[in-house]
């Protein structure tokens, strides 16, 4: 210690208030608080447990400083128990205090609304005025101790994790600094680590900084936290170009920041800039195809609402764009493509063929994709030529990647007539499944088909009252249940 | 004076400031015969403190008040602290008198806070700035939570630490009111340092050492991501399934009106509520804590019984003759009225309820889960999954399957992640390389290391799957997930018997060292178990805590047999929604 009591000797020396010294303590007290007083007769309110020597700070900093704004109110205990115990709590050692601290944090105390935990009793008198306090008691001499500053780092943490004032100033050396740091991160409360963090962002170059950090991950990230929360994106991006900190994924972080760019531009050239960051050989090309949709789309969008507009176009008077398709998911951006730009050569960037071999859309993506937007739009062509595969013979078949069957729900949302959902109702291939889809949306033929070949004719016959009376479909199920008794027989 | 509230806020001090709940924790304790000091006296009212006006912090000016004094109370924010600024800023200077702001933080000052007011030039305006320290909250008669949304993510994705830190001084002050606890366990990262932390505060303050007869026999410090899986699961309690369904937040619950109309004769359908309904949810409530922890396909016989027993109660009206009876009866009616509402309401709830669970979507997301927990196909690309990400169903939805099949086959096939993090990009878009990322570093979603698959091995020996489930008269905790015996709770579970010497091997897969220690208590304070006493064990759950956990721990305290009743404590009550939403990114620019 002897050590830092020598930095203290010079600090005082050096500093403005090298007036008050610590030889005379009631003398002492009574010029801090007429000075105090001087200070802040501003304010109106002299909170009794503030206590009087904050604002002229011994550090010898102007007040509001950071040391000053660290230093926390918890002492607004000391009141209420300074007449029991107070000798034996502040005597002993600064460590002392921890039981009426304690106390004061439980639930206990908290549900009972004490007044010193609250400035509540205090606030129900502003009506007399809390000048009219009774004068304040002295307080016994120990406690004044809390005020020397020549703790060691631990105590100095200790101290500020119990919300104590502290000044971090007199932490001088680079060593000092660095073993404040470690005793904070030890510690594991945010609020002191952050609180020396300041203080060494302030006080160390930057470089310096950085390399102390890139050993100590865990106040790095508070650190990070901290930049990122008070929006001190230089500093940050700094940071991250620092080389030693490419093995943290926090390349992340610098693309995170596109979301904070509302102009598109701005946004495309930013993530342009991101393309050449290290991510990792997946995220690289997730952030290209970022990129790369974000281009499109600005070229889509700059097109179409200038059609739009012109009123040239017969889809856009039709189906008005209900919003932009900027910054929209790719997969929207291709049921789009496919709303609008269905039949485009697949040269142009907003063809959906364009589209899907850009980005490697999977088959099954974009036939489902481009069903929903050809069903919407009730182009049933579309939706069969999507379905129907040629072999090289030249024979067609029907195929889907996703299942008949959702084919059909799809068709049926975007009320497609009878006729073109049964004959999707008819090539879905579970027996029950085609049944069940099949009576759920009236496909008469698809059922009666299907129980001829199952020749189910209980089924049949129960289905009949289904059907309208007189309807073809009724003449269709009594002649196979005609021919049916005749080929049992 | 004016208290100006962070909305966030107002539901843990709904929690606190009422007189009906805080009298039954304190009824209710489950810690013996010892008197249940935790929770005091109930705060006099706002008005005795002379509050007149209350409002909700918002930007803008100050809604005008004939006060003299303005508190405000926040959580540290900077979002919040930027409205405050904005209130403070344009607050009308000229006004006679003039007001005085306050600042109350809860639960604790911010430096960074404090250093961003003062770069807005306002700190100045603020003459007092304190702190109500809220570590840990009454939920219930044997649930505390620290409501500390950001703990898992905090910890996991930004190392900080600093919720952890506030565990440890909520346990030291547990410690004060209910005596040391002479035994503390753990396992996982976080639990470690809770206890380091513990034992530290006890060092350096030699005075903690108090004198009061320990209600605690032991304490379990259980990290979230030792259990990863658990919370991923839907919940199959009749209390998971509304917080699944409907979200509970500081047990309170808002349903949909339709169901609550009340019947009355000649008015049906005349004017629907249109406001959600609110309710509150806690033991407090007779019918409630019977079917709370119940598995949902339990409670419609319940339901039903006690209808029938309602409607025999009423029905004895007709017997009563004599006068003395039917005073009698007139007695007994006010309670009979407000069973009778109880079961009016949870009989309307598990209908909305019913609606959901007997849904064809909800099946098949069911099955789909129970599949991975029991180990079926959780190395290919599942087309479940596939379906709902081309439907476009909600994210988290997916999320939620996608990494519950990681947790299920320690890691995906790198083949297999790389196919769903593309279609999950292209579909919701890029931006969520974000939230993926996240999920990634919390060992949430992650390729397989090694190739080796720990799951199976772990399923086994602690017995995760249990395929003869009974789900209305349970004898194993698996009946709150129909099958899936939560892996948080059978530790709890297997520590108490015979041990976790028995099941070394497993905990050394599971991620974080395990670890014992004791603190010593004087030999006046040890303990004399009488026969047949059971002991009590606080299980601290640090990342979060789901009801379905808590329900199968509240079985366990109830089995005739198990020697060992639990109280449960955590740094919040989470569901697999929340939990996801916390670790996502947020995409959109906060709203001011």
């Amino acid at each position: 210690m002897s050590r830092a009591r020598a930095d203290e000797e010079e600090y005082w020396h050096s500093s403005k208030f090298r007036a008050f010294t610590f030889d005379d303590e009631d003398d002492e007290l009574s010029q801090l608080k007429e000075s105090k007083r001087a200070v802040n007769s501003l304010r109106d309110i002299v909170d009794d447990d503030d206590d009087d020597l904050e604002r002229v700070s011994w550090s010898g900093e102007p007040v509001g400083s950071i040391s000053w704004s660290i230093k926390e109110t918890a002492s607004g205990s000391t009141s209420s128990l300074e007449g029991r115990d107070s000798s034996l709590q502040k005597g002993s050692s600064s460590y002392a205090a921890l039981p009426k601290q304690a106390s004061s944090y439980s639930l206990s105390s908290l549900f009972k609304g004490e007044d010193h935990h609250i400035p509540y009793g205090q606030m129900a008198l502003t009506d007399t005025g809390v000048k009219n306090y009774a004068p304040e008691l002295r307080r016994p001499k120990a406690e004044y101790k809390d005020y020397s500053s020549d703790w060691s780092p631990r105590d100095t943490v200790r101290r500020m994790q119990r919300g104590k004032v502290c000044s971090l100033e007199r932490f001088r050396s680079l060593q000092d600094k660095l073993v404040l740091l470690d005793e904070a991160v030890a510690g594991h409360d945010g609020n002191v680590i952050t609180a020396v963090l300041i203080f060494l962002k302030r006080t160390l170059r930057r470089e310096i900084l950085f390399r102390e950090l890139e050993v100590r991950q865990v106040a790095l990230c508070h650190l990070i936290h901290f930049l990122r929360e008070t929006g001190e994106q230089k500093l940050l991006l700094d940071l991250l170009r620092t080389d030693c900190f490419f093995t943290l994924s926090l390349q992340l972080s610098q693309y995170r920041e596109h979301l904070n760019i509302q102009d598109v531009e701005k946004r495309r050239e930013f993530l342009k800039g991101c393309i050449g960051l290290p991510f990792s050989a997946e995220d690289t090309s997730h952030v290209q195809d970022h990129y790369t949709l974000l281009e499109r789309q600005i070229i889509i969008e700059a097109n179409d609402r200038h059609l739009e507009m012109s009123g040239q176009s017969e889809i856009f008077r039709k189906y008005p764009r209900k919003a932009s398709i900027l910054n929209m998911p790719l997969v929207t951006t291709l049921f789009y493509s496919c709303f609008y730009h269905y039949t485009e050569a697949e040269g142009t960037f907003s063809s959906p063929t364009n589209l899907k071999k850009t980005f490697k859309i999977p088959d099954k993506q974009y036939v489902l994709t481009a069903l929903a937007a050809r069903a919407k739009l009730r182009a049933w062509n579309d939706v069969d030529a999507l379905l129907t595969t040629k072999n090289w013979l030249g024979y067609t078949k029907k195929k889907a990647p996703i299942g008949f069957h959702r084919v059909v729900e799809m068709l049926q949302r975007n009320n497609a007539p009878v006729q073109v959902l049964q004959e999707y109702v008819r090539l879905v291939e579970d027996v029950e499944t085609r049944l069940n889809l099949a009576t759920k949306y009236k496909c008469h033929d698809v059922v009666i088909e299907t129980y001829r070949d199952l020749k189910d004719r209980i089924q049949l016959t129960a289905y009949k009252c289904k059907v309208e009376r007189g309807s073809a479909e009724e003449e269709k199920i009594n002649s196979i249940l005609n021919n049916m008794v005749r080929s049992a027989y | 004076q004016a208290i100006v509230w962070d909305e966030y806020l107002t539901g843990p001090f709904g929690l606190i400031a009422q007189y009906s709940l805080l009298k039954v924790s304190a009824g209710r304790g489950r810690g013996g015969s010892q008197p249940c000091p935790l929770w005091g006296d109930a705060p006099a009212p706002a008005q005795e403190h002379e509050v007149e006006k209350m409002f909700t912090l918002k930007p803008g000016r100050l809604p005008p008040a004939d006060v003299k004094n303005i508190i405000f109370f926040v959580r540290p924010k900077l979002e919040l602290m930027d409205i405050i600024t904005d209130n403070v800023l344009r607050e009308d200077r000229g006004r006679s008198p003039q007001r005085d702001f306050h600042i109350l933080f809860v639960p604790r000052r911010s430096l960074l806070c404090e250093q961003w007011l003062k770069e807005q030039g306002v700190l100045g305006s603020f003459i007092h700035r304190e702190q109500y320290s809220l570590d840990l909250i009454p939920f219930d008669g044997d649930l505390l939570s620290m409501e500390s949304e950001s703990a898992f993510k905090e910890c996991y994705l930004e190392s900080d630490q600093t919720s952890l830190y506030h565990a440890a001084k909520g346990l030291m002050t547990l410690q004060a009111l209910y005596g040391t606890i002479p035994q503390i366990f753990g396992k996982g990262d976080c639990a470690r340092h809770v206890a380091n932390m513990m034992i530290r505060m006890k060092r350096e303050f030699p005075g903690s050492q108090n004198s009061i007869f320990p209600v605690f026999d032991t304490l379990l410090l259980l990290d979230r991501n030792v259990d990863l899986l658990t919370p991923l699961a839907t919940q199959l309690t009749y209390e998971g399934l509304i917080d699944e369904i409907y979200g509970i937040q500081n047990t309170y619950v808002k349903l949909p009106p339709e169901k609550f109309a009340p019947k009355k004769q000649g008015e049906g359908g005349k004017d629907l509520p249109t406001e959600p309904k609110k309710l509150q949810l806690n033991s407090a409530e007779e019918l409630y804590a019977e079917i709370r922890d119940k598995n949902f396909n339990a409670v419609g016989s319940v339901l039903s019984k006690k209808a029938k027993i309602i409607s025999a109660a009423f029905e004895e009206r007709h017997h009563a003759k004599t006068v003395g009876e039917i005073k009698q009866f007139v007695s007994q009616l006010p309670h009979m009225q407000a069973a009778r509402s109880s079961l009016a309401n949870h009989t309307s709830i598990a209908e909305l309820i019913k609606d959901i669970t007997t849904s064809e979507d909800f099946f098949d997301n069911l099955t789909v889960e129970q599949e991975f927990m029991s180990g079926i196909d959780t190395d290919k690309v599942n087309n479940y999954i596939e379906d709902c990400i081309a439907q476009k169903h909600p994210l988290i939805k997916i999320l939620r399957l996608v990494c519950l099949q990681s947790v299920c086959n320690s890691g995906l096939k790198q083949k297999v992640l790389d196919h769903y993090k593309r279609e999950i990009l292209q579909t919701y878009g890029y931006e969520h390389i974000l939230t993926l990322n996240n999920l990634e570093k919390a060992g949430l979603l992650k390729p397989q290391a090694s190739g080796r698959n720990n799951y199976p091995t772990i399923r086994k020996t602690l017995r995760l799957w249990m395929d003869d489930v009974n789900e209305q008269n349970p004898n194993d905790i698996s009946y709150v997930y129909s099958g899936y015996a939560p892996l948080s709770v059978r530790l709890a579970q297997l520590l108490a018997r015979p041990g976790w010497r028995s099941i070394e091997e497993v905990l050394k897969m599971l991620p974080g060292p395990h670890f014992e220690e004791r603190q010593q208590l004087p030999t006046g304070l040890q303990k004399k178990r009488q026969h047949g006493e059971n002991r009590v064990t606080l299980v601290f759950f640090l990342g979060g805590v789901t009801y379905a956990e808590i329900a199968a721990l509240r079985f366990l305290s109830q089995m005739e047999d198990g020697g060992t009743e639990y109280v449960i404590a955590t740094t919040k009550l989470i569901n697999g929604t929340t939990w996801i939403k916390s670790l996502m990114e947020k995409l959109e620019p906060a709203p001011f």
